[in-house]
């Protein structure tokens, strides 16, 4: 462990935490409002990726678990006005209740199969929102009442260090026994199985660890917008941006999920001038990275690392 | 009455369903590969064929086969420049590059769906139909353009079908999906039995996205929508197999349909995604599925 301390890794991270950290004093609350976005983002991503890149398991709704969270979270707070804080811890613990039932199919199914599983798990949801209109808001979205801070430098620290937060301990969960043995079950889980490891156990525990991040990650993100909407954190469309991110950044390295969701968000905004080709222009050079740099930005960086 | 207007309006909706759905399921039952372009496909179709008639002005039947022929030379460039690079990359282990080529050909889908959102907008286009007016069965009026939509879907599924068991190309390619490496030994190139396959692919999902476009009308919105019905279908009728994905058209369409005229237009999609669930649960291979 002494070892990680003294990586390149956790130097460069250190820094690029204390200078985001500083971001605050210098710069506009528009580009604060841009990056919290963005950090939330990179949660989602980082937890999507736990269960892809390391337990093997192509979910296509990561939407699924983070709209479970976001719309509890906020339901509670429209209808209840309970206070913030438990709204956010108990939007998370339904989104654990989420990822368990989107695990009972993938402990069955693979590949393919379960992407399907977890695709209709979105649009189910989807449909919930629009047909119970009158607790969710339908397709105009739901108010939340409360928030928790309007000043955007606040807002912009608890991003920062959520997503902080959050990337030590989905980064350390991957880089311990645990997740080496999730990267086994998830390559070859007959041979995993055959090393005497339980992986039903283990899947069950990404599955639960993923959702709950991505449910206090969306529950946090309806807070700081004060609406929640199909739009924002339940449609496929969100989900795809998940996972393009988590594939841009680098699979299986985690803290590149989040590089992904930064940039992609950030270029998304800078391409804002050129109107409706924003998402054609991000859509090809993401097709390009996954073409031609298959491992993405960090995946790329990592390897030439180990090389030298 | 009620009965055969469902029977009558689910039989074309199914058979489109079916129509889009087979192509699909070839390519996946051939190559493994998945191809979530696949409602943008349609979709390009469906408004070349728009375009074709109202800002070329030319005639329905040239415009529909600009159509087919768009979607022809995008199945192509799905295949050339998307998978197979992905197919070939020695930076992909081999395991994972199902999963790369679902990402890729998703984000090739919304590539194409932006350029049709940008040249075209975003409003939804109705091609032209090729027959008009309306028919009287047993008292149900029904236009001519449904039945004219689901003979021609079932005339290229059966054609489709002789294509597959009659001739030799068509033998190749069900080897093929059988088994890759036995076609290889027999002298036969599988890339040819590829692009033979992407081929009719393209000219499958351009029919139906000619004839959805006449049917229902088309705008970008509805990419995402198509690639997932398409996907559910062949999942519930068990990838890689064509009749089980004809078989599961049918009780899809007809799900919906029958949704739609019972309860209400709006749970039109639940029935099906619930069936789907149940079915994955008790027979995760789909129905005619082979594991």
């Amino acid at each position: 462990m002494t070892s990680f301390f003294t990586s390149r890794l956790f130097l460069i991270s250190l820094v690029c935490v204390v200078v985001a950290a500083t971001l605050p004093l210098y710069v506009s609350g528009y580009i604060l409002g841009l990056l919290t976005v963005a950090f939330y983002f990179g949660v989602f991503a980082m937890a999507w990726d736990l269960l892809f890149g390391f337990a093997g398991e192509v979910n296509f709704g990561p939407t699924f678990l983070i709209g479970t969270g976001a719309y509890t979270a906020g339901i509670l707070n429209n209808q209840y006005g309970w206070s913030v804080y438990v709204c956010i811890l108990l939007g998370a613990l339904a989104s654990v209740v989420a990822g368990f039932v989107l695990a009972l199919p993938a402990l069955r199914v693979r590949g393919p199969y379960f992407g399907l599983t977890t695709l209709v798990a979105v649009l189910m949801l989807q449909n919930f929102v629009v047909v119970f209109a009158d607790l969710t808001g339908g397709e105009i979205g739901l108010t939340i009442p409360d928030v928790i801070t309007i000043n955007a430098g606040a807002n912009y620290w608890i991003a920062l260090g959520f997503m902080t937060a959050s990337a030590a301990i989905l980064y350390g969960l991957s880089q311990s026994p645990v997740g080496l043995v999730l990267q086994a079950s998830g390559q070859d889980p007959v041979q995993a199985g055959a090393l005497g490891f339980n992986i039903v156990k283990h899947k069950l525990a990404a599955f639960i660890v993923s959702a709950f991040f991505s449910g206090l990650s969306g529950a946090l993100l309806v807070f700081y917008f004060g609406t929640a909407s199909v739009g924002t954190v339940v449609d496929v469309a969100v989900g795809v941006n998940v996972i393009v991110s988590a594939v841009l950044g680098g699979r299986r390295t985690v803290l590149g999920a989040a590089l992904g969701a930064i940039f992609l968000i950030v270029a998304g905004e800078f391409l804002r001038p050129t109107g409706e080709l924003a998402t054609f222009i991000v859509s090809a050079v993401a097709l390009l990275v996954v073409l031609f740099f298959p491992g993405g930005f960090l995946g790329a960086a990592l390897s030439r690392e180990a090389r030298s | 009455m009620l009965a055969l207007q469902i029977l009558i309006d689910g039989f074309a909706i199914s058979a489109l369903y079916a129509l889009g759905a087979t192509g699909f399921t070839l390519i996946f039952g051939v190559s493994g590969v998945l191809n979530l372009s696949h409602g943008a496909i349609m979709v390009a179709a469906a408004v070349a064929a728009w375009a074709a008639a109202s800002v070329l002005h030319l005639d329905i039947y040239t415009g529909a086969l600009f159509g087919v022929g768009v979607a022809l030379i995008m199945a192509f460039a799905t295949y050339f420049a998307v998978v197979k690079p992905i197919q070939n990359s020695r930076r992909i282990p081999n395991e994972e590059k199902e999963i790369f080529v679902l990402t890729g050909t998703l984000l090739w889908g919304i590539m194409i769906q932006e350029l049709i959102a940008y040249f075209f907008t975003n409003n939804a286009k109705t091609v032209l139909p090729i027959v008009e007016g309306v028919v009287d069965i047993f008292g149900n009026r029904t236009p001519r353009n449904n039945i004219f939509t689901a003979l021609v879907c079932c005339l290229v599924i059966g054609l489709l079908w002789l294509l597959v068991n009659r001739t030799r190309t068509g033998k190749a390619v069900l080897a093929a999906s059988m088994n890759p490496r036995g076609v290889t030994l027999l002298g036969l190139e599988l890339t040819q039995i590829y692009i033979v396959v992407w081929g009719i692919y393209g000219i499958l999902a351009g029919i139906a996205g000619v004839l959805l476009g006449m049917f229902l009308g088309v705008s970008s919105y509805s990419v995402g929508p198509l690639t997932a019905s398409a996907f559910s279908i062949v999942v519930l009728g068990g990838l890689g197999s064509v009749s089980g994905s004809l078989i599961a058209a049918f009780v899809v369409g007809y799900l919906e349909t029958i949704t739609a005229y019972m309860i209400s237009p709006a749970y039109r999609t639940i029935p099906a995604l619930l069936l789907l669930v149940f079915v994955m649960y008790i027979r995760p291979q789909g129905l005619l599925g082979r594991r």
